[in-house]
């Protein structure tokens, strides 16, 4: 017999002939939040800037000059063509200058000193983000490498709670959740920031479309 | 009156001579050595204090915190009542994203499916995120007798590694590490460490960094296991902090996820409940810094070559066992770690085995069969902290005391012990031979020789009395007094 | 009311004035009080170190001795847990549905005493007075298993004269646990040892809780120490008035004076 057919053989044996079915899963938890968008604006920000990231708030048309602005004050001076930006990344968003991702070997991004990331959900009750591996989020790597990650979402992106943005997300894209810089509490259970991911991330918030 | 045969298959558990699950020595002898380890003490009280609190915290802010662990526990339940049917789904998922998937029937299988899968690669390094999985069955170990080498890339994992130690926590590996220890250890083993790194957590983490990035960008093979698989979508999934797991997932260009049979949950959205569960029962943080997904093989993103081992190693033994089978349903948060006092007090090398802890008390007798790990069920005062934490609210003091029963019963030869109760249980259970046993228990008297507790007592009860004094029984039972009182002639 | 105590075997051998304390307060309170003469042992200590076979017997003695008792009151949250949670359980696996039935019943009608009084007699100032500083320890049966909240403070902050000191990590089990103490001693003591400075830490002349066993185990540390900090079960604070209290109040109560 393969090791297959023994595994599923014992699983059978274990639970027996007449295998007793537990009752359904009550999901009487809370499905949805239903607090206005601009309280859940203010939760995601105070979330994400409790895990010592960074967050900047601006309007429709300040996103290029906000990054530029936060990767200036991150990065000091530097060399524009060292900030890779997603392939999808909206035009009007991209720093001046910025390069923009391609298929060369992920590994090279580890040398660049930035990227700029859009997001597909972000998640106000954990101040979480999440990128979905699509041309604004980027390939994973590229918000892995480069040691700050700078990310912009859109208002209408934010939901408040985990089951929200679950039921937004494509199980069969790579998703990677991100809720603040990499961090480590191995030692002594004190919190630092910055292991083996970015060390920095700044988020850009972009204000609703106002009527 | 017959007892119910509950008719239980013996199914095969976890082989010896390979694999972490089993000490040498039982746990009060281990708990002997490490409770006189000051040091220890100091770490553990230290890390368990922080995260208990921090875990207290992050709980309370929900509202819903309840409804989350009971709909867990339910849903965990429901899995394993078809645990079949949704391997072969996963199965099939994974398969139609190009990925490829093996079984193992034990500790002995998995590491070899790693093994070969390495040498088909050409693989002569391996980055490892942490994994409980790879660590129950010694994967290291049967890499390292292939030749290869397998490098641990979590930070407490690193730790451990270099220090040639054995993790002692399910989640923080190293918990029995103080600063101090860690930075020896670095400073030791490091070959380009900065010779004045001092013990600042931070100095520590970015020296971690620094050893490691090299070989991630060079790393061609990874394992890693897995926190959750969906079965519906063929998806993968692992919770870190570090972004090690990241880099693992992400560069190399094979990917091997070595996962037990139980962690699958049926549906994407059941993850609602789990990402919620998992990371404040954990770290204590209202969600883990990164949380990856996966199915199958993304081109252009990631690796290209992906393998998931489908591990038994005597999990369809404890599925077998209707009691204690949710031990199963365990999502490896190790908040009954950080709540245990005997944990919290003999660290966690006593208990022998990968898992630790009240969870670990459960789970590796099961795994091993009960007569390897005798004296696990018994490392508990049965206090219940361990329940009132569990995310999926395992009745941890209930299995304990199932499994002290098995092994009772598993032994064929009356003991000392076994004697004992059952004479006790005889004379309980009749009123008369009750009265006249308490009778017998005041001659105890004479020990004490008119002083309020008795010497130091020889046998069982030297345990006791080494540290404690013991009570002289009184002169009258209280049923002796309540006769007296209401004029009844019963003495 | 006609009020059944049930004194719990280790009480009635051991710490008999436990037992006698709660009948007087009982009494006290206008109820009438019965000790039903067939009682020995709930089986907790059976079960709890692997002897479920052996406990069948002991649960069939307990059941049989209160089977005429409508309300049944034990100083013990551990001994009542044992009783709500596996007595019933221990019959069921040994194939007596007649016997797990009739336990489930009796479990139904048994009360630790903290609960008794404030969620059936609906009383907490029991008209007790007890001059001394007190430290209230929450034993994990009782907390966890029964429940009883602040029950035990509430009666206790009612009694006249006492003065209630906060225990620093009071839900910290005091690692008595049975067999546990015996089977694993060291670990036992290590946790005794925490308990106990926590305990001395608040200056406290009495250390009470509702469980004579962890009692026991704490105060047979204490005196090892010769700390002068004693412990007293609750029942015996409770059952304790102006008339009826002696100088000292060390483990002889108030009650026998």
């Amino acid at each position: 017999m393969s090791a297959r057919d023994d595994v599923l053989s014992r699983i059978r044996s274990a639970l027996g002939p007449d295998r007793s079915v537990p009752p359904e899963a009550v999901r009487d938890y809370r499905l949805t939040d239903d607090r206005p968008l601009d309280v859940l604006l203010d939760v995601l920000v105070d979330r994400v800037e409790d895990y010592r990231a960074t967050v900047a708030r601006c309007g429709q048309d300040q996103v290029r000059t906000t990054v530029q602005r936060l990767l200036t004050e991150t990065l000091g001076e530097h060399d524009p063509a060292d900030v890779v930006v997603a392939p999808g990344l909206p035009a009007p968003w991209r720093p001046e200058g910025s390069t923009e991702d391609d298929d060369r070997p992920a590994v090279e991004l580890a040398a660049r000193a930035a990227a700029v990331t859009g997001v597909a959900v972000a998640i106000a009750e954990t101040g979480t983000l999440v990128l979905d591996g699509s041309p604004t989020s980027g390939r994973r790597a590229l918000s892995l490498l480069p040691d700050c990650l700078v990310c912009v979402v859109t208002a209408d992106q934010v939901v408040g709670n985990v089951p929200e943005a679950l039921a937004r997300l494509d199980p069969l894209r790579p998703l990677t959740m991100v809720s603040g810089p990499s961090a480590t509490s191995d030692i002594e259970l004190e919190r630092v920031e910055g292991v083996h991911g970015p060390r920095t991330l700044l988020v850009v918030l972009v204000a609703p479309a106002t009527d | 009156m017959t007892a119910v045969h509950l008719g239980m298959p013996t199914l095969p558990t976890a082989p010896r001579g390979v694999g972490h699950l089993r000490g040498t020595r039982s746990f009060p002898d281990e708990a002997r050595d490490s409770l006189r380890n000051g040091q220890l003490r100091a770490n553990l009280g230290h890390a368990t204090t922080t995260i208990r609190g921090k875990r207290a915290g992050v709980v309370a802010e929900l509202p819903d915190w309840e409804q989350l662990r009971q709909a867990g526990a339910a849903l965990k339940r429901a899995t394993m009542a078809r645990l079949d049917d949704h391997l072969e789904e996963l199965e099939r998922q994974v398969t139609a994203r190009g990925g490829t998937v093996h079984w193992a029937r034990d500790a002995n299988e998995a590491n070899e499916i790693v093994v070969r899968l390495a040498r088909e690669a050409g693989a002569r390094e391996v980055v490892k995120v942490k994994s409980m999985a790879t660590q129950e069955i010694g994967l290291n170990e049967a890499l390292e007798a292939a030749g290869i080498d397998a490098f641990e890339t979590d930070l407490a994992e690193l730790i451990v590694q270099l220090g040639e130690d054995k993790p002692s926590h399910i989640l923080v590996p190293a918990i029995h590490k103080n600063r101090s220890e860690v930075r020896e250890i670095f400073a030791r083993t490091m070959p380009d460490v900065d010779p004045d790194l001092t013990d600042d957590p931070r100095q520590l983490a970015m020296a971690a960094r620094a050893h490691l990035r090299e070989r991630f960008l060079r790393a061609t093979f990874a394992v890693s296991g897995a926190n959750f698989a969906v079965a519906e979508t063929g998806t993968l999934s692992v919770v870190e902090s570090e972004g090690n797991g990241r880099m693992c997932l992400t560069l190399p260009d094979t990917l091997v996820t070595v996962m037990g049979i139980e962690k699958l949950v049926p549906t994407w959205r059941d993850l609602e409940v789990f990402l919620q569960l998992l990371p404040r029962s954990s770290t204590g943080e209202r969600m883990n810094p990164y949380t990856s997904t996966w199915a199958g093989v993304t081109p252009g993103d990631g690796p290209q070559d992906f393998h998931l081992v489908l591990l038994d190693n005597g999990r369809t033994a404890v599925l077998a066992d209707e009691v204690g089978r949710e031990a199963l349903n365990c999502i490896r948060c190790s908040a009954c770690l950080n709540v245990c006092p005997v944990y919290e007090r003999a660290g966690g090398h006593a208990y022998g085995s990968v898992y630790p802890g009240p969870i670990g008390a459960i789970l590796s007798p099961q795994l091993t069969g009960v007569e390897d790990n005798a004296s696990l069920p018994y490392a508990s005062s049965l206090c219940g902290a361990c329940y009132d934490v569990c995310p999926v609210a395992i009745d941890i003091p209930s299995i304990l005391v199932h499994l002290r029963a098995e092994h009772v019963e598993a032994q064929t030869h009356p003991t000392a012990e076994s004697t004992a109760f059952a004479a006790l249980a005889r004379v309980m259970s009749r009123p008369r031979l009750w009265r006249a046993a308490q009778r017998a228990a005041g001659l105890g008297r004479f020990l004490s020789r008119g002083k309020p507790v008795l010497p130091r007592l020889p046998g069982p009860a030297a345990g006791w009395t080494r540290s404690r004094d013991l009570p002289t029984p009184p002169a009258e039972t209280f049923q002796q007094w309540w006769a007296k009182e209401n004029g009844g002639g019963r003495s | 009311m006609k009020v059944a105590v049930f004194a719990t075997c280790l009480v009635d051998t051991l710490t008999p004035q436990v037992g006698i304390a709660t009948v007087r307060l009982l009494q006290r309170l206008g109820h009438e009080v019965v000790v039903p003469p067939g009682q020995s042992c709930c089986g907790q200590m059976h079960v709890n170190t692997g002897y479920r076979r052996d406990a069948v017997s002991i649960v069939a003695n307990h059941v049989r001795a209160f089977a005429g008792s409508d309300v049944i009151v034990s100083p013990s949250g551990s001994c009542v847990a044992s009783i709500h949670h596996q007595q019933a359980q221990v019959a069921r696996r040994a194939g007596d549905t007649a016997l797990a039935e009739a336990a489930q019943e009796l479990a139904g009608r048994t009360y630790e005493l903290s609960q008794f009084l404030v969620d059936v007699l609906g009383v907490t100032d029991v008209g007790a007075s007890y001059p001394h500083r007190v430290t209230y320890h929450p034993t994990c049966h009782s907390l966890r298993l029964l429940r009883v909240g602040d029950r035990p403070l509430q009666l206790l902050r009612a009694v006249r004269g006492l003065d209630l000191v906060e225990l620093p990590g009071a839900e910290q089990c005091c690692g008595f646990g049975g067999t546990f103490a015996v089977k694993n001693a060291e670990t036992s003591t290590a946790m005794l040892t925490d308990k106990m400075a926590a305990v001395l830490s608040t200056h406290a002349e009495v250390c009470t809780a509702g469980d004579a066993s962890c009692l026991l185990h704490i105060g047979g540390g204490l005196t090892r120490l010769t700390s002068g900090t004693r412990t007293v079960h609750l029942a015996e604070i409770l059952a304790s008035t102006d008339g009826a209290r002696t100088a000292t109040q060390v483990t002889q109560p108030a009650v026998l004076a």
